[in-house]
């Protein structure tokens, strides 16, 4: 992905060189037709066109920030509920994603989740266990999670 | 528009007060560690992030001046937070610091007991190596 932007930009410098001009337009005009150029010859990378990637990635930032206003709403009913009817665990989910970073950015979505907060991660990195506020909704929790965030990164690191 | 956008700031500000409160009301309620880092780590990262917003709005409308700072803030503190809250109830964990009686459940249990066996062996075997 970070070679197929370079190139990107590598093709608009070049473009701002054909015509002779530093102003800033001439700029995104050249990274436009890149785009362009780049998804002409977009068989001859190995990896997919690096759009889809970003589109990706700017959708797990909605998610992101979706999960953390319903978890608020959550957070903000069991707080000010007049009765205390909480019932905590601690449960281990089984997770699919393999590389560090994914594991990362999957614990932290968990965290901005309504009901569940990350406590550790088993040594060989194939368990999450996290706390949850409530134990009647777990295995939707779990659901949840592995449709929607796993789903959402493998998305972006996909090749 | 100046105004709308003013008056959208004021209730961001607002808004973003009052999720503060609850978190600190959150705080005080909640029976044990763990519950009380959900609370503080879900509802403090959105109203500090609200009042962040307020204040970029405010600026943007009545100085025509966009903070990057105020951006790069809001951005940090939607990172970083979570993994306080995950740090904070990883390390109370691992210093025993008990859950709440009607906890139901405790996968985790099993882990930390077959790590703290391990530790026991291994200073066990440590005067035979040296």
């Amino acid at each position: 992905m970070s070679f197929q932007i370079l190139l990107n930009f590598v093709i608009a410098f070049v473009w701002m060189f054909l015509n002779n001009s530093r102003a800033g337009i001439t700029f995104v005009i050249g990274y436009i037709l890149g785009i362009l150029i780049l998804f002409i010859l977009r068989r001859f990378f190995s990896e997919r066109f690096y759009l889809g990637r970003v589109y990706a990635v700017v959708k797990l930032l909605f998610i992101f920030l979706r999960e953390l206003f319903k978890s608020n709403i959550a957070v903000i009913q069991d707080v000010l509920k007049p009765k205390l009817d909480i019932q905590p665990c601690i449960f281990a989910l089984p997770i699919t994603v393999k590389r560090e970073w994914e594991i990362t950015v999957l614990a932290n979505l968990i965290t901005l989740t309504p009901g569940t907060l990350v406590v550790d991660i088993s040594d060989d990195n194939a368990l999450l266990y996290i706390h949850a506020m409530n134990i009647n909704d777990v295995d939707e929790t779990i659901d949840d999670i592995k449709n929607t965030f796993e789903k959402a990164i493998m998305e972006v690191s996909r090749l | 528009m100046t105004e709308i956008v003013k008056y959208g700031a004021a209730i961001l500000i607002i808004l973003g007060a009052l999720l503060s409160l609850i978190t600190t009301i959150g705080i005080i309620r909640l029976p044990d560690t763990y519950t009380r880092s959900h609370a503080a780590s879900k509802s403090a990262t959105l109203g500090i992030m609200f009042i962040l917003t307020g204040a970029l709005l405010f600026f943007w409308a009545e100085k025509g001046y966009i903070s990057a700072r105020l951006v790069l803030g809001i951005v940090f503190v939607f990172i970083t937070s979570p993994v306080a809250g995950h740090l904070i109830s990883r390390a109370a964990y691992y210093t025993n610091v008990p859950l709440w009686e009607k906890t139901v459940q405790d996968d985790l249990k099993m882990k930390k007991e077959a790590s703290s066996v391990q530790t026991v062996e291994t200073k066990q075997k440590m005067p035979q190596h040296s």
